[in-house]
């Protein structure tokens, strides 16, 4: 018999929502899945994953190695656990590494960012969206799931929950964790993201986006040009080609030509919002909803305006 | 002596418009390039020689058009270059690891760099699975890399910050930007790399479970609105919230 497993996705024994829209694509393949939940003391997530709709087990799997991040470990101490069949995860770094391994040690194909199930047929974008591949599995897989793409699996589910107890030797050092300077949401998780370019003239003014965000509760991101050019902006708000490739509901673009690269990181965003004084830059033929104006004058009346629906 | 291999991709022009064609990627037309990532991954390889001592090999799988990116890394300074020599068209994310990694192997291999993801895939597959058939620790998305006689010190983005992560070898790498901009090459090196000569390896053939049906353009959004001028923020706040229901 051939299981559906998913990797819930867990960051010190907390559950990710993303782990609910994994319970949907993997029920597209089939019943039942079983939910493997790692963690130091994953009691309370597999509660949690237990609750989902359509699942059908649970495995808390208690390990010391999940205290600190090391893939090879992780993925050994999931493995011994996770019976054949097709494996999922979130299309997280971390998702995408562990996915990879698991398949090695399966012998299974490895396929990321899947936005579509269709019985043995799966597509995944390619050329960073600019194609989308269709693929016919004739086989076990392991793949992630591109996050805001299948709806989360709903509550009221039932499933039990068993223990495991496992140990594998890390072969990493955690030797120093450096934290962020503040708590600053990431792009990579935020379901909205307003961008700063190199039109926000400098990086102080990136305050202005900052206003805006802590309204919507988004995350700001940069072009390369921003990155490149302030050293105040760091490289993990890079969005694009060489940075995150990011697929928020709402991604607002503020100061940003569209650049290809630019738009290899964030096309495929539900919606996208452009506010430029230039009205020929390509930005806008990318945009649902255009602002032919200087962020100078448009920021703070955004500001205003979602201030006083939201605020 | 460590040996070093870096593995690098020859991928479609980043820059390019990808047509379709009878449900396949047109890419008879393409500029190839160096993977990106794979830049940095060369860069890495070639410091960590320089730090202590060692020999690099630039590693490919792929058609011959892919001698033009390992010629590319001999112009930039590594000792030997190889390809494991396979046909134009798809192959499967198994099939690719286990070839690489049996390369690898067979190179005696005690660190592999290479690119956090090949820029036509996007996906990140290869290095850790190559290092799990391996058998090795692997270390992802790395940013700048201290390099001791027998062992690595690392920076490595983790969802509280930055993780400092020590390792010892063998293990493998992929790199993220970070560890200065990738060299270029000088006269002489793209001289030597003209009479260079490519190892080609063959380590059997493996079957994964995957085969392409087609490839597809992404579905076209209808065109967007545009406004002139900052009066109207309030009316498309308003359609953010009752149209696209997004805030
Ligand atoms: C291999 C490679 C990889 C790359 N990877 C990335 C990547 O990951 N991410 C990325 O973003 N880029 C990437 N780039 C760079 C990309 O090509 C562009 O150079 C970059 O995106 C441009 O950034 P920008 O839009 O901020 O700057 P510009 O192109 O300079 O655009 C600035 C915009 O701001 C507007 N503006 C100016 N003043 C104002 C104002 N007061 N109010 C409103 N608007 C104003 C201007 O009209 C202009 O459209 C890459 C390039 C290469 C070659």
């Amino acid at each position: 018999m051939s299981e559906i497993i998913i990797l819930a996705d867990v960051n010190n024994n907390e559950l990710k929502e993303s782990t609910a829209e994994v319970v949907t694509a993997a029920l597209s393949l089939g019943n039942n899945p079983i939910v493997v939940v790692p963690g130091t003391s994953p009691e309370a997530a597999a509660n949690i994953a237990a609750n989902y709709e359509g699942v059908g087990s649970v495995i808390a799997l208690q390990s010391d190695c999940f205290a600190t991040y090391d893939s090879a470990a992780w993925a050994e101490a999931i493995a011994s656990v996770s019976p054949p069949g097709h494996l999922l995860t979130s299309s997280t770094s971390r998702g995408k590494e562990l996915a990879a391994r698991l398949a090695a040690s399966r012998s299974a194909t490895v396929v990321q960012d899947v936005i579509e199930i269709d019985g043995n047929t799966i597509s995944h974008p390619i050329y960073s969206g600019k194609a989308h591949e269709k693929l016919a599995l004739s086989g076990p897989s392991v793949m992630t799931i591109r996050s805001n793409v299948f709806k989360p699996a709903g509550s009221g589910g039932s499933a039990t929950i068993t223990n495991v107890n496992s140990s594998s030797d890390l072969r990493t050092t955690l030797k120093e964790m450096v934290a962020k300077a503040s708590e600053k949401l990431d792009v990579s998780e935020a379901d909205i993201i307003i961008s700063g370019g190199r039109g926000m003239g400098t990086p102080e003014n990136f305050e202005k986006l900052y206003n805006v965000a802590n309204i919507l509760g988004a995350a700001v991101g940069a072009s390369r040009a921003a990155v490149d050019t302030w050293e105040e902006i760091p490289h993990s708000m890079q969005v694009g080609q060489t940075g995150k490739t990011v697929n928020p509901s709402l991604y607002i673009a503020v100061g940003i030509s569209g650049a290809i690269q630019h738009l290899a990181g964030m096309r495929t965003s539900k919606y996208i919002v452009a506010i430029n004084k230039d009205g020929t830059a390509p930005i806008f033929r990318h945009a649902d909803y255009g602002i032919i104006a200087t962020w100078e004058e448009a920021l703070p009346l955004l500001e205003q305006e979602l201030g006083s629906l939201l605020g | 002596m460590v040996e070093i291999v870096v593995l690098v991709k020859q991928v479609p022009d980043t820059n390019a418009k990808i047509e379709i064609k009878d449900g396949r990627a047109d890419l008879s037309m393409i500029k190839w390039i160096t993977s990106p990532y794979d830049e940095y991954a060369l860069e890495v390889a070639l410091q960590h020689k320089e730090a202590v001592g060692g020999s690099v090999t630039a590693l490919t799988l792929g058609p011959a058009r892919c001698d033009k990116t390992l010629k590319d890394a001999k112009a930039l300074g590594v000792d030997k270059i190889a390809r494991v020599d396979v046909s134009e068209g798809y192959i499967d994310s198994f099939s690719v690891q286990s070839m690489l990694a049996e390369a690898c192997r067979s190179m005696g291999a005690e660190v592999v760099y290479c690119g956090k993801a090949a820029a036509d895939t996007n996906a990140g597959s290869t290095g850790p699975g190559v290092a799990q058939k391996l058998g090795w620790a692997s270390i992802a998305n790395v940013t700048k890399i201290v390099f001791g006689d027998n062992s690595l010190e690392l920076m490595q983005p983790a969802p509280e910050g930055q993780a400092k992560v020590g390792v010892d070898l063998p293990a493998l790498i992929t790199c993220d930007k970070g560890m200065g901009e990738p060299r270029r090459a000088n006269v002489k090196g793209i001289m030597m790399a003209k009479r260079a000569v490519v190892d080609l390896i063959d380590v059997g053939s493996f079957e994964g479970n995957t085969s392409v049906l087609e490839h597809t353009s992404p579905p076209q959004k209808p065109p967007g609105k545009s406004y002139e001028g900052s009066e109207h923020v309030p009316e498309v706040v308003k359609l953010l919230r009752d149209e696209a229901n997004v805030i």
